[in-house]
């Protein structure tokens, strides 16, 4: 400013900073910076007071569970826990030893009084996740040994299975041993462990996750993309009708989400299936032969169709409240500077809703990463995804710790995608609304 | 609940067996828990005065093992299929059931020799035995009539699509069976890498014309809409829309796989007397051929079989229509819970790269 | 009726109409034309058309009825892009994701033209317009002022020979408001071209234009030289919308060629020039400007009618004092003499007789 020398203000500062070696006091004397903190601490606290209802919310309802879920993922004491003896035998030795008559007793012992405690079954669920068909022995051994059991103990324990001599038994024991485990993760990527330790791909009809978690990212890629055709005219559309309409046209797009999911899944099965609606008005305009009939749903189709159906307004969202602030000048700018209103919808118009795009693509991504509802119910077996073998474990197969690992890896993938796309868009650019 | 378990337990303090004491059963919910309030719940609650609270679940062992591993048990009876009935048990979620406890057959005959086979377990007692059938649309096949296993994988004689449901256990017998294993032959040949692979190499053969279901609605559904000509479905269900709704469908006893449903009581239950009071009620002979009225399924007594009459509109012989009527357990597989225990998880993956795999 | 300059105008509206909604015209048989290298101006009231025939110029909107021609071919086809016309508009609209350079290096490429002749055009454009060092900003980082001068940059950059302007000058302070006013005149005369300016600001529409349309109520109310506008208005509304005025009513008491003598309604008789007025008996609005209202006898030429008139208030205002007066019942009457050495001061309460020249006094349409 050119009146700098007038300025009140400034004449102010320039007397202070002549006096700046010495700490600057309020009128009573005491240190300015210490009653300006104690001013402010107050403030402070009300407002930390303020949000602490909602960090004890998050923290017991989100960060708790999700903590104890991952830890799941690499630790699992079924084994170790209950099996004391033979696990602190195995700690002692190398691995590849030959179990001594000292191991076999430590077994003996463990079985008895594990099987007597009644948690045999964990402990064989526990060696059944890495070495299946062995779960049985567990608990079918427990059984015969829970009153007691006889030295020789080696003798004994075979006599009632053969199996206990196995060595990819000892060598899976010795695995699961100790309660922090890597296994869940190597079956999560189709690996496995051979008797020796050594890493290596499952069978090949048994591998399943790697090609999920790579279908699940490309059909997660393609519904974003399908939103994104999908969505982005009617956004526009939104944002350009008048408010009358604009709000008529909104109802309709959220009314997907004040649907219940049931309801929405027996209207697809309505349209899509192969007796269904749209096959029938195909037939009828003689589109396609009656005997040629669309496979729609319950097959890799279905899930894209309900998944887009069910994520547009994820999409469209943002992308409409981010198109609203779009001044129509802009446009018109560029038509007159002379672009055709393809290159300035290009130029111009678009590159203006990468915020919203931005947004509406990452919600929609990692929202169809982790859907699993849906793919169950109209995705057949090509439409599953890594989800459900996540939902199969919590409630079918029970195995936590595998679903667990699962869950962990596709969050990992996910904030990964996060960071990547930090670092080539810039998160600061995203616009939610 | 807290208040509420504070409160019955005073009240039981109090006066022991008092009306307000109730327990909290849970089901599977639909017609199958309907027929459960009929048979046990009323009739309970009329002669104990405990009142009987169901709940509805998805599969009753989910929230049974959540509320295990939680440490907070708000059920005290859950309905359970047998797989994890052994497993909660040795697992030692579940309340040991001593079998001279529960009430003898009418005749007198002890209720340990009086259960069918393996529906006495260490902390679990069968109260139903449910099928696994083929059922088919009589409108899809007018002349010729499929009546077996195999004309479920022949495509040919038999055009249209095929309703399975989405898991290893009940789709591998199938195929085994349809592959001409004996239905006793069964677990021993899954038991084999090479058994497995038959099972997989019969499902092949179909796959492309397979609409997989998971939920036990969907079949019925399925069938209904056309959308398939033949299906495997939970007989009930079936039975339920054959005879309750009049759907032409038609079952096909061969190749039936039986399972038992178990009643168990977790540790830890909030009303263990009323659990325990309400197990026994609902599992003797009569409880148990009453709920046939409403369902078809098989009651685990045997000496419930006699006592089975009409079906609860008065005109249709419950008999036929049940899992375990002699002539429909000649190719039945019953289920081998100590078998999936151990391969469960194996063949599951295996089925689900099968499944993907196109 | 349309005379030969038709032929030669640089842009013609001809009975061009425009109706959003079917019920009511928002431009009402418009005809206008403008010469090359003229800085015409459309001033008028918000909602009296101006912006919409601006847009249908730019082709953002299209005529209802009626032709549009530039440099004699008729556009109303023609769709904006092709139509080369420069455009600044009122919040500048220059595009947020690109630096100042980009923004006009835009039409520069979309015309395909080559890197290094774009670089040049930007260059001196942006120097024109002494923005040269900002190349690299982005719009955002610019005062509104600055931004006001890429936008002008980037509609000239390009060479077109019609630049249109929609209120540019709005979102500006009074100051930096005045100091643009001139920069754009400057430009305008230095290129050349040929300037369409909206404003509904008098005082800017009187200073940089050539000719200037009153619009109201969907037609052009007078196109005039800003002087002739403020001497001569035509109608009432154009004399009460441009500069301070007196509207005085009355009738027609006599009718001689220009000359009109108007008897007011309170009994007053007055000199007027007749301006749209067909004969004696007729209603009249008079229309005065304050500064040429007289009290002095000496200052009124022979014969003239004078009223009686009443002051109110005397306000001092440094060049000039301002007397309200109380007039044919009304106390709305403004009248300003010049602050001179010997002026005769009145004071509140006091008498005077007022007159004027017949010229000054324009009867027009009664109101």
């Amino acid at each position: 400013m050119a009146n700098t020398a007038l300025d009140p203000h400034a004449a102010i500062t320039t007397t202070a900073s002549g006096v700046a070696t010495q700490p600057l006091t309020t009128a009573d004397g005491k240190p300015l910076v210490r009653a300006l903190a104690r001013s402010q601490s107050r403030a402070r606290r009300k407002a930390f007071l303020l949000v602490l209802p909602l960090l004890a919310f998050i923290v017991i309802t989100f960060v708790v569970p999700i903590g104890q879920m991952l830890q799941r993922s690499f630790h699992n004491d079924g084994f170790s826990a209950n099996m004391p003896n033979i696990s602190a035998w195995f700690a002692q030795t190398e691995r590849g030893t030959q179990p001594d008559d000292a191991a076999w007793q430590a077994l003996a012992a463990d079985l008895q009084a594990s099987a007597e405690a009644r948690n045999i079954g964990v402990v064989g669920t526990r060696v059944n996740y890495d070495m299946p068909g062995t779960r049985s022995l567990f608990t079918s051994t427990g059984r015969k040994v829970r009153k007691g059991i006889e030295p020789p103990y080696r003798e004994t324990l075979l006599e009632i299975d053969e199996e206990w001599a196995d060595p990819q038994l000892w060598a899976t024991m010795r695995e699961v041993s100790t309660p922090y485990t890597a296994n869940f993760y190597l079956a999560s990527v189709d690996r496995t462990r051979d008797a020796d330790g050594n890493i290596q791909q499952v069978d090949e009809n048994q591998r399943v996750y790697l090609m999920l978690f790579w279908r699940t990212f490309w059909l997660s890629g393609l519904i974003t993309a399908l939103t994104f055709v999908l969505g982005f005219p009617i956004a526009h559309l939104l944002a350009t009708l008048p408010m009358r309409k604009s709000n008529l046209l909104m109802i309709l797009v959220l009314l997907p989400f004040w649907t219940s999911l049931l309801v929405r899944t027996t209207s697809w099965m309505v349209l899509l299936q192969q007796q269904g609606v749209i096959n029938d008005i195909l037939v009828w305009l003689g589109v396609i032969g009656g005997g040629q009939r669309l496979q729609m749903i319950y097959n890799q189709a279905g899930t894209i169709i309900a998944m887009t159906h069910i994520l547009l307004p994820f999409m469209i969202l943002p992308l409409y409240s981010v198109m609203r602030t779009i001044n129509p000048s802009y446009v018109r700018a560029a038509r007159s500077l002379g672009a055709t209103s393809w290159t300035a919808f290009r130029r111009i118009y678009f590159p203006q809703t990468l915020p919203g795009l931005g947004a509406g693509a990452m919600l929609v991504f990692i929202l169809a990463v982790g859907y699993y509802i849906t793919p169950a119910l109209v995705g057949g077996s090509s439409g599953q995804l890594i989800s459900n073998m996540i939902a199969q474990h919590m409630t079918s197969t029970l195995n936590w710790s595998m679903a667990a690992a699962l869950a962990a890896l596709l969050l990992g993938a996910v904030l990964v995608l996060y960071w990547l796309y930090d670092r080539l868009v810039g998160v600061d650019n995203l616009k939610l609304g | 609940m807290k208040t509420t378990l504070i409160m019955s337990t005073a009240l039981a303090g109090i006066a022991f067996g008092a009306s307000a004491q109730e327990v909290n059963v849970v089901s599977w919910g639909g017609a199958y828990e309907a027929s459960q309030v009929e048979a046990y719940n009323k009739p309970f609650a009329e002669e104990t005065g405990i009142k009987v609270n169901m709940i509805a679940a998805d599969n009753p062992a989910t929230p049974l093992r959540a509320q295990v591993e939680a440490g907070n048990v708000t059920g005290d009876v859950f309905d359970v299929e047998v797989s994890d009935a052994i497993r909660l048990c040795d697992e030692g979620a579940l309340v040991e059931i001593d079998p001279d406890m529960l009430p003898a057959a009418p005749d007198g005959t002890a209720a340990a020799d009086d259960f069918v086979d393996g529906a006495l377990l260490d902390c679990a007692v069968a109260n139903i035995v449910w099928g696994t059938v083929i059922s088919y649309n009589t409108t899809k096949f007018t002349d010729n009539a499929p009546t077996s296993a195999v004309d479920f994988f022949d495509t040919e004689t038999f055009p249209g699509k095929r309703g399975l449901p989405k898991n290893p256990k009940r789709t591998l017998y199938l195929a085994l069976i349809a592959d001409g294993v004996p239905a006793a032959e069964v677990y021993d040949v899954l038991g084999t890498d090479e058994g497995v692979q038959r099972a997989f190499d019969k499902l092949d053969t179909i796959k492309d014309d397979v609409v997989w279901w998971e939920a036990g609605a969907q079949p019925v559904q399925l069938l209904a809409d056309g959308e398939v000509s033949m299906t495997t479905a939970y007989n009930g269900r079936i039975f339920d829309a054959m005879v309750g709704e009049g759907q032409p469908f038609e079952v096909i006893w061969d190749g039936q796989y039986m399972d038992l449903d178990m009643f168990v009581i977790p540790v830890d239950a909030p009303n263990p007397e009323a659990a325990m009071e309400y197990l026994k009620f609902a599992t003797d002979t009569q409880r148990l051929a009453d709920q046939a009225q409403y369902i078809s399924y098989g009651p685990a007594r045997k000496s419930s079989a006699e006592l089975v009459g009409m079906y609860k509109d008065g005109k249709t012989e419950m008999a036929p229509h049940m899992p375990t009527s002699p002539e429909n357990l000649e190719s039945a597989v019953l289920d081998d819970p100590e078998f999936w225990a151990d391969h469960a998880a194996e063949l599951s993956e295996r089925f689900n790269s099968w499944l993907a795999s196109s | 009726m349309l005379d030969d300059r038709h032929g030669e105008a640089f842009v013609a509206f001809e009975h061009v109409q425009k109706s959003y909604d079917g019920q009511t015209l928002v431009v009402k048989d418009l005809n206008l034309s403008i010469g090359k290298g003229e800085f015409v101006t459309m001033l008028g009231p918000s909602g009296s058309g101006k912006t919409t025939c601006l847009m249908m110029l730019a082709g953002f909107e299209t005529a209802t009825h009626g032709e549009i021609r530039l440099d004699g071919k008729p556009i109303n086809q023609v769709p904006p892009h092709k139509r080369g016309i420069g455009m600044v508009f009122q919040n500048y609209a220059l595009f947020p994701h690109m630096t100042v350079g980009e923004n006009l290096s835009f039409p520069l490429e979309v015309r395909g033209m080559p890197r290094d002749e774009r670089e040049t055009r930007v260059k001196r454009a942006l120097d024109m317009v002494q923005m040269g060092k900002f190349i690299n900003r982005r719009p955002a980082q610019l005062s509104g002022g600055q931004q006001q001068r890429i936008a002008l940059a980037r509609a000239l950059v390009f060479d077109p020979q019609l630049v249109l302007m929609d209120e540019p000058l709005g979102a500006l302070d009074k100051q930096l408001r005045e100091h643009m006013q001139f920069e754009i005149k400057h430009l305008h005369e230095q290129l050349g071209i040929t300037v369409v300016y909206v404003t509904h600001d008098q005082g800017e529409a009187l200073t940089m234009s050539d000719r200037v349309a009153v619009f109201n109520d969907g037609r052009i109310q007078q196109l005039a030289p800003p002087a002739e506008l403020y001497e001569r208005p035509q109608n009432s509304f154009v004399a009460g919308f441009i500069g301070e005025n007196n509207a005085l009513a009355g009738t027609i008491e006599q009718l001689d060629g220009e000359k009109a003598l108007v008897r007011l309604d309170d009994g007053g008789l007055i000199d007027a020039t007749a301006v749209n007025i067909r004969e004696k008996g007729q209603r009249t609005t008079v229309s005065i400007r304050p500064e040429r209202v007289e009290f002095k006898p000496e200052m009124m030429p022979h014969g003239a009618h004078t009223i009686e008139a009443q002051v109110i208030e005397v306000i001092y205002m440094g060049d000039i004092l301002r007397a309200r007066l109380r007039v044919a019942g009304s106390e709305n009457f403004v009248m300003k003499m010049r602050n001179t050495i010997g002026q005769t001061h009145l004071h509140a309460g006091q008498s005077v007789r007022i007159g004027w020249h017949p010229e000054d006094a324009r009867a027009l349409d009664p109101v």
